[in-house]
Formats: structure tokens, C-alpha cells, sequence
């Protein structure tokens, strides 16, 4: 681990205008950036403690759900509004990391939560993703947990968090506050990029950039939702698969759905071929079945990962059935 | 008595409150930090070293390397021996190999040292990875059990009773890289005086430290102190005195200070051995009237590099008593890749052995549609069939109807497949468990001070399981004194040398030299009381302890009035044991059986325990409360080596992919479901005064089979790898 110096902000501003400094690096809760240094995975030189700021809020705006940043997760988790417009974020939550983690663990820093490949988080292996253009040896590797969909000839790592899969699928936003003292919002689902031949770049956030809140529209598909995890102990593990489902069933048939899936894509993958096999049809066992078929389109597998295709069709239907049943 | 009794762990307060001190935790004015480099390939040599940028960090007192670090004596210890990697050359033969340890004024200061420094390599051809297409390169372990047992054991014709047996089952069955884990990694603290060195280090074998110690740096034994009051975890891999500690040792002598050195989890995984995978080729003959005809079970064990020393999964040893066959041929080959060296794990031979030949057994009864637990009932051993010795004590029937009866076994269905509830797959299995029981020589110590307290003293080992406690309670009941009065202590080399915690072998090793101690401190006391004039004309023969008075018909006198008046503060002996003559006439070992229950959603493949009934016979059950905890523990790690534990190896690099504990898996709360254990309390006096038999690795031996058995009830499917995991069984 490098010696860093830390520096403890009060304001968004100053905030991100010293963590657009080079070799700066925001910390929150920590629990997975930690991990990180402790590894030499990464290092930082100036370190920004986000703590201070008043960042920590869960509201309703209006229509919007507003979950601040550094509101933990299991604040987020716990919360009532939370639990009324986007109950599935809230499963998700809960079947995350331990409670220990989840009252540390912040929900903006859960979104930057980094893969857990196992060649990314040890220096003694090449990794694209650490170091551009030292080549991937997880593709030919030790790939059972690594992605299905969205990857690379560079990189095939998975984004672990559960929380955001139900949040892409609620088409949440992230707002972000820029050194330049600009605020933006961008899709949540665009926040993450594809690995493609940069692994390394994994966000479209800018230099210094601050992820200031996790903004949330209702929307009945929102309310009535599910988050279902498949994982290799029953608690304590990052998804094999996942899926949240959100639906809007008027007379059996389905106007509104909302499909993601984690642990099989190299980001929270929105099942957009699922969904659009269902909306406007009416619901049925051969329906759900359709769609479920269809969540694994462009689907790539590899020697050790193959089940996770049969794993995430399954696990659609079962979202499915469990949000409509 | 005390001894049978639920007594409450005696370091169980200190432990819950922080009050314990570990290895790492002791408090050593002036100590430096030690961080150890590893390499990052598989095979080679190291042509240099560039240092120069990390000898400059803040804080950096030494880089040490081969090529400074000093001689060291040819290692011999007490244990497992193992040779290498000590910083002594540049030969590298697996990756995450030691390769120089960096020393700074803190742990964080030495670890970006350590990270800065860089090695040069020559790398060559290296084989990462036991699978069939390496079986080439096996050979007969040299050293099997540490030279004590040939590895090649036949009875009878196996050849020939399997070729004419009827029914014939044949398997492969695989059993992965898995490591230990302790909550507390290795740690050493090493601290020179002129010639002697004290450490504190977390073992399972103080005396091993100080052989170990004493022969690499060429001392006499009494100059090397080793300390250990507690231990966070061995479950194998701190048995032997693993290099680390020598480093820690050798890096103090090379920078003139105190040193720690704590190994990093990522390092937990290259620096103390792991269980080796094992290929394990199985085939049994039986009639149609279920009698086996014939076993054989041929093991092949992942090994290191003999130039790191020598460790053979004894997976076929149980097969050779586990049950009655006159035809039973048993191998185990030892096959090097380029990994660091293996060792004992919890069960070592016994649950992955089991694994196959219980899953073997499992096949064939259902080739004979015969019943699981019926199958093996005809097959009883009732005595120990190749050593041609009786069993000192077997109570395995007992354990079957007592376990069976209360899982409710004959309400299963016999049908694959045929146990649903809802769209869940129910599977029920069973497998026999059994290990052996050690004893070792083992000294121990008594003093009764003027206080009116009672120390217990031996140089063993508490891993976490309850030793101190049974050492007092043991003590208590011998003197035939209150509880209250005394106290243990341990893992400290300046007491009475014990034996190595390892093999479950320390309460049947400590407990009889502390009852040799008692009755040599009860002599003495009444020798002491003979001469004080309230005993005059007592022969000392005549004089008792009772409560804490010495007492001779009609008279009584305090114990504290007696020693006050010759002048003592302090009156103590020693005792010692050894396994004796009705030990060796025996064949030795505790017994059980285990039923488990499982659950699979076949939409998903998750296996999930739902119940799980055991019965040991082990025994004296010596405490009731620390007994039971151990019995719970084994199951529960039983089921992370049926479903879970794993150790991933990158195949180019030999690398270990998963080296931390968020993706290696062992059970969490959430997994272990209700476990019930019940025992056949009943003293085997062949294996000890007490009668206790070892209670450690017993309760993990069958559950790995149990579950597989039960996984082919649920599914049809026979799963001959583990761990079982969710592609295994996804429809």
C-alpha cells in the first residue's frame, strides 16, 4: 500500500475539484477500495474523503425517488420510500455483501464497485483492465464467474453490485457533480461503459467528477418488481446470476416491463430482447418462456461459464414468474 | 467428576473480549515489520534482483534476498520436513514462491517495499496442474506418513475376486486444491538476545518451532523460546514450522532489531501448504447377496516439487479397515507440478478418501438395489482386517441405528428423484465417517502454589478447541480438587515438552501425563506432610488430598499450612505418557455415521443442506460443551469441502486465481442448517486412562460423501468431483 496524503472536503465543490488532481482517488465507504490499495490492485497519491459531505439524504422529489450518494446501503436498503417505489433495489441490497459491509458500503460507491475477477485483483497476473495492454488471461483461464455478455476480446470481467441491476431496470439516473462546477445527469445504464479494447475505462465520469445522488422515477413497473439471486452460498457471495423484474399487468396483458440481469454481463445488463417479447402481449407460461429464452441473446460463453446461459433463462422466468405470480 | 461435564471454556471470557493475545498481538519494544516478496512464475531461476528503488522508501531497513540473507542449516523438524523456500538460492519451482522479504518500520512502509521490489527471472517450462494426462509423472511417495506405513497395502487377490465378482462398480472421483483459512494467518514475532531467539508465533506445534529453529540456525535446543498462548485457527497448515517463521527469525538476526512478520492473506495461499487435489480411481466386486468381494483404490496425490520436502494425501489408508473384504488392494502415487507444497488439512486422507470410497459404496448399493445403510451393515467390519488386530473399541452400530432412527431413514424412498416437495429435488444419503486415534508422549506439569491456586502446565497446544479446559478439569478431578483453583497454561516451550496438535491427537496425549503429574504431586505432598509433626509416625502411603487438606485417619491439615511450614511457596512434579502396550495390541479409531438432507432448486442448481443427523462414538466425551462445539465445527466444515471450498489455479501461470476469503467460500451462517450430534458415550480404556478417542477431524469425514449420495437421490445424477456446485446439477 503507497502512502497517500487525505484530504477531507465540505463542500461538492471542493470536492471534486481536488479529486480531478492525476493520481487522486475519492473514498466513501471504502470497503472494496480498501481491498484495492491493500492489494496494490491501486494506489493513490492524494486521497478524497467524501465523508463530510451532506450527501447522505433519501427523498421524494416529486415523481423522483433522490437517494444521496453516501447514503449507506443499508439506509438505502431500510428505507421506506425506498422500499414502496423500487422495492427490487431494496431486495438487492439486502442480498448483498453482510451487514457489516452494508453499513460502510455507500450506494454511490457500490455503483464503482470494481470486478471481482480474480486476475484484476492480483498484481501478479496481466490484466487489461490494470494494466492497459497487458493481455487477459481470463478468457482462456478461470472464467466460471466472469461474463457472458458484453464482453471483449480484452476483457470478460464482470460488474458484481447487485444494486444497480434493479436500478438500470427502474431507468434510474446518477447526477454528477463536475471540477467545473457543473452538475449533469446521465442514464445510469450509460454510466458504465463496455469494455471493448479500453477495460480500463469502466465509467464515463470525468476527471473529478462526484456522483452526487441516484435519482429514481416511479413508474408502476418500479413498484411492482422483484430482485432473485443465484449464488454459491446463501448468503455472502456476488451473483452467478441475478435478475430484477418489474412489471405493469393491465387485464393479463403487459404494459409496462423492466428486465436486468448482473454476474452474467461485463455491466448491469438491461434484457431488452426479454422485455420487448413481452410488452403489449398477454402474459402466459409459454410467454414467459419466450422471453426468457431471448435474455441470452449475443450471449458468449466460455469453457467454465457455459451453465451461466441456461442459469440466467432460468432465473428470468423465475423473476418473472415471482413478479406476476 | 469434571471431566464429562459442559464446562465453560476457560479462555472463552479473554477470547470474547479481546483479552487474548495472538501471535502478532504481543507487545515487542523496537520491532521492525517484515513483509515477504513472492514470485510471480512457475518455474525458473532468479538472474537479480532490482532493490535500489525500494531501499530508498521511507522507512526501509533491510531488503533481503538470496543473496544476502545468509546461510541456514539443513532444516529438520519434528514434522512434515520441509526444505525449502528459505531465501537460500535462486531456484524457483512454483509461483507465489518466497523470493525476498522486505523489513521497514511498519507493516504498511514494509508492504510497499515489498511491492516495489523487483525480481528477474529465467523462467522454464513448468506443469501447473494435476489432471489424467499428468498421472504420467507419478511416483511412490518416499516418506508416505512420515516413513511409518508402506503406501502400496493388499490382502487377499483383488484381480481376481473383481473380475469374478458379479456386480462390479468402477469410478474416478476428484477432490480439488483446498486451504486452510485460519481467521489468524501465520504470524511471528522473532526477537534475538546474543545466541537465543524467542518467538511468538501461531502454531500448532511448539516444539516443532523449536527443532525447527534450533537445527536451521544451529543452536541448542534451550536457546530457541517459543510462545503461543493461542491459536486462531490450524486446521493443519500451521502443524508444521512452515518457512515464514525462519525468515521472521532470520530477518531479525540480519537487521539486529526485533521483527513480525505477518503473512498476507493473498500469501496464506503459497506460504503453508493446502490440501492436495486427488484423482482417485475406485472399483469394487460384490455378490448379489451384497457382500463385497473385492476393493481397490488406487490414489494419486497433487505434490510439489521434492525439492520442498514430501506430502502424500493418504486417501486409501481407511479403505484398508473400513469394512470386511478379503480382497482389497490399495496404491497412492504422488504426482509433482509446479506448486508449493501440500499438507495436512482437517481429515487429512480420511475426507477425501471417504469421499470416493463412500461414494463408491453408494453406487454399488444402488447397482444391488440394495438400501445405503443396509449395504454397509452387511459389509461390518468387526475387527481391523489388515492389521489383523481387534478394534480397542468400535461402537459404529450403535451410531448407524441411533442416527438413522432419528433422520428417519426408512421413510426414504429409494427412487432418484422421487423425494420432491414442490418443484424442490429432496435427496437423502449417508456415509460412514471414521479416524483414527493418535496418541503421542506428551509431559506435564503440576504446581500448587501458596496462593491456594493450582497450575496445570504442558508445552501442547490449544487450536481453539477446548484444551485448556479440559487440562484443568482433568487436573481438578485427579487431585480431587475445586475447579475454581485451577488454571492451565500452554504453548509455551520453557513447559514440559507436549506433542504437536495435529491428528486429533492432543487430549488422548496431554490428559494421561497430567494424571501421571497429580499422582506424582500427590506424592509429594504426602512425602511433605510426613514430615510435618501432625503426621508423625504416618507413612506417606496413608496420606490423602482431600478438598485441599492432606489428611490421615483423625487428622487433617491444611495443604497451604503444610508447605508454609517447610518454607515452600511452590510445590510442583511432573508426570509423563506414552501410548502403551494395550494401544498397540489395538486397532485405534472413533467411529459415526452421518445422514444428511439436501434441497436443489432445479431451476437454478443450488444445493442447499437442510438437515444433517450425526452419531459419533468417540469415546469419553470429555466436556460436553467443547465436545459438542467440535463435532458441530467438522460437519460444518464438511459441508464447505462437499459444496464449496475450492482453490482455482490458473493453468499458464500456476497462479492462484481466488486468493482471498470473499471468493473462496466456506460456509457462512446462512448455509449451515440444523445439525444434530448425539455420541456413544462409552471410555475406550485401550487408547487411554480416560478413554477418550480424538474428536477433531471425525465429523468432517462423512459428510462430504453424505451429501453427494444424497445429491444423487435428489437427481439421478452421480457427481464424483468436488466441490458440487451449481452446473453440476442444473437441469
Amino acid at each position: 500500500m503507497q502512502e497517500f496524503s487525505r484530504l477531507v472536503p465540505t463542500t461538492t465543490q471542493a470536492a471534486a475539484r481536488a479529486g480531478a488532481v492525476p493520481q487522486a482517488s475519492f473514498i466513501a465507504g471504502g470497503t472494496d477500495l480498501m481491498q484495492l490499495w491493500k492489494n496494490n490492485v491501486q494506489a493513490a497519491s492524494l486521497v478524497v474523503d467524501l465523508d463530510r459531505l451532506d450527501l447522505r439524504r433519501i427523498s421524494l422529489d416529486g415523481p423522483t425517488l433522490r437517494i444521496g450518494a453516501l447514503a449507506t446501503m443499508a439506509e438505502v436498503a431500510e428505507h421506506p420510500d425506498v422500499k414502496r417505489r423500487v422495492p427490487a433495489a431494496s431486495e438487492a441490497l439486502l442480498a448483498a455483501a453482510s451487514p457489516q459491509i452494508r453499513n460502510m458500503g455507500t450506494a454511490g460507491g457500490n455503483l464503482l464497485q470494481r470486478t471481482r475477477c480474480g486476475y484484476f485483483r492480483d498484481p501478479g497476473f496481466a490484466c487489461n483492465k490494470r494494466e492497459p495492454g497487458s493481455g487477459c488471461p481470463a478468457i482462456a483461464g478461470e472464467n466460471r464467474e466472469l461474463a457472458i455478455l458484453g464482453g471483449s476480446g480484452s476483457c470478460i470481467a464482470t460488474q458484481p453490485s447487485d444494486f444497480p441491476v434493479p436500478l438500470v431496470a427502474a431507468d434510474a439516473r446518477v447526477e454528477l457533480h463536475g471540477a467545473d462546477g457543473q452538475t449533469r445527469t446521465v442514464e445510469l445504464e450509460q454510466l458504465y461503459r463496455l469494455p471493448g479494447d479500453t477495460p480500463h475505462i469502466e465509467t464515463v465520469l470525468r476527471p473529478g467528477e462526484v456522483i452526487t445522488a441516484i435519482l429514481v422515477p416511479d413508474a408502476p413497473a418500479n413498484r411492482r418488481a422483484t430482485y432473485v439471486k443465484v449464488r454459491d452460498r446463501q448468503s455472502y457471495a456476488y451473483a452467478l446470476a441475478s435478475v430484477a423484474a418489474g412489471i405493469e399487468l393491465q387485464g393479463g396483458v403487459v404494459r409496462d416491463v423492466r428486465l436486468a440481469a448482473g454476474g452474467v454481463g461485463t455491466r448491469p445488463w438491461r434484457l431488452d430482447a426479454s422485455e420487448a417479447t413481452l410488452r403489449g402481449q398477454r402474459l402466459s407460461p409459454a410467454l414467459i418462456e419466450q422471453a426468457a429464452a431471448r435474455a441470452t441473446d449475443g450471449a458468449q460463453p466460455h469453457a467454465k461459464n457455459a451453465f451461466k446461459v441456461t442459469l440466467l433463462r432460468n432465473t428470468v422466468r423465475r423473476a418473472l414468474q415471482a413478479v406476476t405470480a | 467428576m469434571y471431566i464429562g461435564q459442559g464446562i465453560v471454556r476457560q479462555d472463552g471470557r479473554l477470547k470474547v473480549t479481546g483479552g487474548a493475545r495472538y501471535a502478532a498481538e504481543f507487545d515487542v519494544p523496537g520491532c521492525l515489520h517484515a513483509v515477504l516478496v513472492q514470485s510471480t512464475i512457475p518455474a525458473g531461476a532468479i538472474t537479480g534482483y532490482d532493490t535500489a528503488q525500494a531501499e530508498r522508501m521511507p522507512g526501509v531497513v533491510a531488503i533481503i534476498t538470496h543473496q544476502n540473507a545468509g546461510a541456514l542449516n539443513q532444516h529438520k523438524a519434528a514434522q512434515q520436513t520441509v526444505t525449502h523456500p528459505f531465501l537460500q538460492d535462486g531456484r524457483i519451482v512454483y509461483n507465489g514462491q518466497h523470493v525476498a522479504v522486505a523489513v521497514a518500520d511498519t507493516f504498511e512502509r514494509a508492504e510497499a517495499a515489498a511491492s516495489a521490489v523487483r525480481v528477474r527471472y529465467a523462467p522454464s517450462e513448468a506443469v501447473t496442474v494435476m489432471d489424467e494426462s499428468a498421472l504420467s509423472r507419478a511416483y511412490k511417495p518416499k516418506q508416505f506418513q512420515n516413513g511409518e506405513k508402506s503406501p502400496d497395502v493388499s490382502r487377499g487377490d483383488e484381480d481376481a475376486a473383481f473380475a469374478g465378482a458379479p456386480v462390479r462398480v468402477e469410478a474416478t472421483y476428484e477432490t480439488p486444491v483446498e486451504h486452510h483459512n485460519p481467521m489468524e494467518p501465520h504470524a511471528t514475532i522473532a526477537m534475538w538476545r546474543g545466541d537465543t531467539v524467542a518467538v511468538w508465533t501461531s502454531t500448532q506445534g511448539i516444539s516443532g518451532v523449536q527443532e525447527t529453529l534450533a537445527s536451521a540456525f544451529g543452536l541448542p535446543k534451550e536457546s530457541v523460546t517459543v510462545v503461543c498462548p493461542y491459536v486462531g485457527g490450524g486446521f493443519g497448515c500451521k502443524g508444521n514450522t512452515w518457512p515464514p517463521a525462519t525468515i521472521a527469525a532470520l530477518a531479525a538476526r540480519h537487521v539486529g532489531r526485533p521483527v513480525k512478520l505477518v503473512v498476507t492473506r493473498p500469501q496464506m495461499f503459497t506460504s503453508n501448504g493446502y490440501r492436495p487435489k486427488t484423482i482417485q480411481k475406485i472399483r469394487l466386486g460384490a455378490g448379489r447377496d451384497g457382500r463385497l468381494l473385492s476393493i481397490r483404490h488406487d490414489g494419486f496425490s497433487q505434490m510439489s516439487d521434492p525439492m520442498l520436502g514430501e506430502f502424500s494425501e493418504p486417501v486409501g489408508v481407511v479403505t484398508q479397515m473400513a469394512y470386511s473384504c478379503r480382497n482389497v488392494a490399495v496404491t497412492h502415487r504422488v504426482v509433482p507440478v509446479n506448486q508449493g507444497l501440500p499438507t495436512y488439512m482437517r481429515a487429512p486422507g480420511e475426507s477425501s478418501g471417504m469421499f470416493a470410497l463412500e461414494s463408491a459404496m453408494d453406487e454399488m448399493a444402488h447397482a444391488l438395489r440394495m438400501d445405503p445403510l443396509a449395504f454397509r451393515l452387511a459389509n461390518y467390519a468387526e475387527r481391523d482386517e489388515q492389521k489383523d488386530k481387534p478394534f480397542a473399541s468400535k461402537g459404529l452400530r450403535e451410531c448407524y441405528s441411533r442416527a438413522a432412527d432419528r433422520f428417519g431413514w426408512r421413510q426414504r424412498n429409494p427412487t432418484p428423484g422421487s423425494m420432491r416437495d414442490g418443484r424442490i429435488l429432496v435427496g437423502w444419503g449417508m456415509a460412514t465417517s471414521t479416524y483414527p486415534t493418535n496418541r503421542r508422549p506428551c509431559h506435564a506439569r503440576i504446581v500448587v502454589r501458596s496462593d491456594g491456586t493450582v497450575l496445570v502446565q504442558s508445552g501442547v497446544q490449544d487450536l481453539g478447541t477446548g484444551t485448556y479446559t479440559i487440562m484443568a478439569q482433568c487436573a481438578a478431578d485427579r487431585l480431587g480438587v475445586d475447579i475454581a483453583r485451577v488454571s492451565a497454561q500452554l504453548g509455551d516451550s520453557r513447559f514440559p515438552q507436549g506433542p504437536v496438535s495435529g491428528g486429533s491427537a492432543t487430549a488422548a496425549s496431554v490428559l494421561p501425563a497430567i494424571e501421571a503429574a497429580a499422582d506424582a504431586l500427590l506424592a509429594r505432598l504426602a512425602a511433605l506432610a510426613a514430615l510435618d509433626p501432625h503426621f508423625a509416625q504416618v507413612p506417606p502411603a496413608d496420606i490423602r488430598l482431600d478438598g485441599f487438606d492432606l489428611t490421615a485417619p483423625g487428622r487433617r491439615v491444611p495443604v497451604l499450612q503444610v508447605m508454609a511450614r517447610a518454607g515452600l511457596h511452590t510445590v510442583d512434579a511432573e508426570g509423563s505418557s506414552a501410548p502403551g502396550d494395550a494401544y498397540k495390541a489395538h486397532s485405534c479409531h472413533s467411529f459415526g455415521a452421518q445422514f444428511a438432507e439436501i434441497r436443489i432448486d432445479p431451476d437454478f442448481g443450488t444445493i442447499r443442506v437442510s438437515r444433517i443427523v450425526s452419531c459419533f462414538e468417540v469415546g469419553r466425551l470429555l466436556n460436553a460443551r467443547t465436545g459438542r462445539s467440535q463435532l458441530l465445527g467438522g460437519i460444518v466444515f464438511g459441508i464447505g469441502m462437499a459444496l464449496q471450498e475450492e482453490t482455482l489455479v490458473d493453468r499458464a501461470t500456476g497462479r492462484i486465481v481466488n486468493s482471498n476469503i470473499a471468493d473462496y467460500h466456506v460456509p457462512v451462517n446462512a448455509d449451515v442448517p440444523d445439525i444434530e450430534v448425539m455420541t456413544v458415550d462409552a471410555p475406550d480404556l485401550a487408547t487411554g486412562a480416560l478413554g477418550a478417542k480424538g474428536a477433531g477431524e471425525l465429523p468432517m469425514v462423512g459428510v462430504a460423501p453424505a451429501i453427494a449420495n444424497a445429491v444423487f437421490h435428489a437427481t439421478g445424477r452421480r457427481v464424483r468431483k468436488l466441490p458440487i456446485r451449481v452446473e453440476d446439477v442444473l437441469a
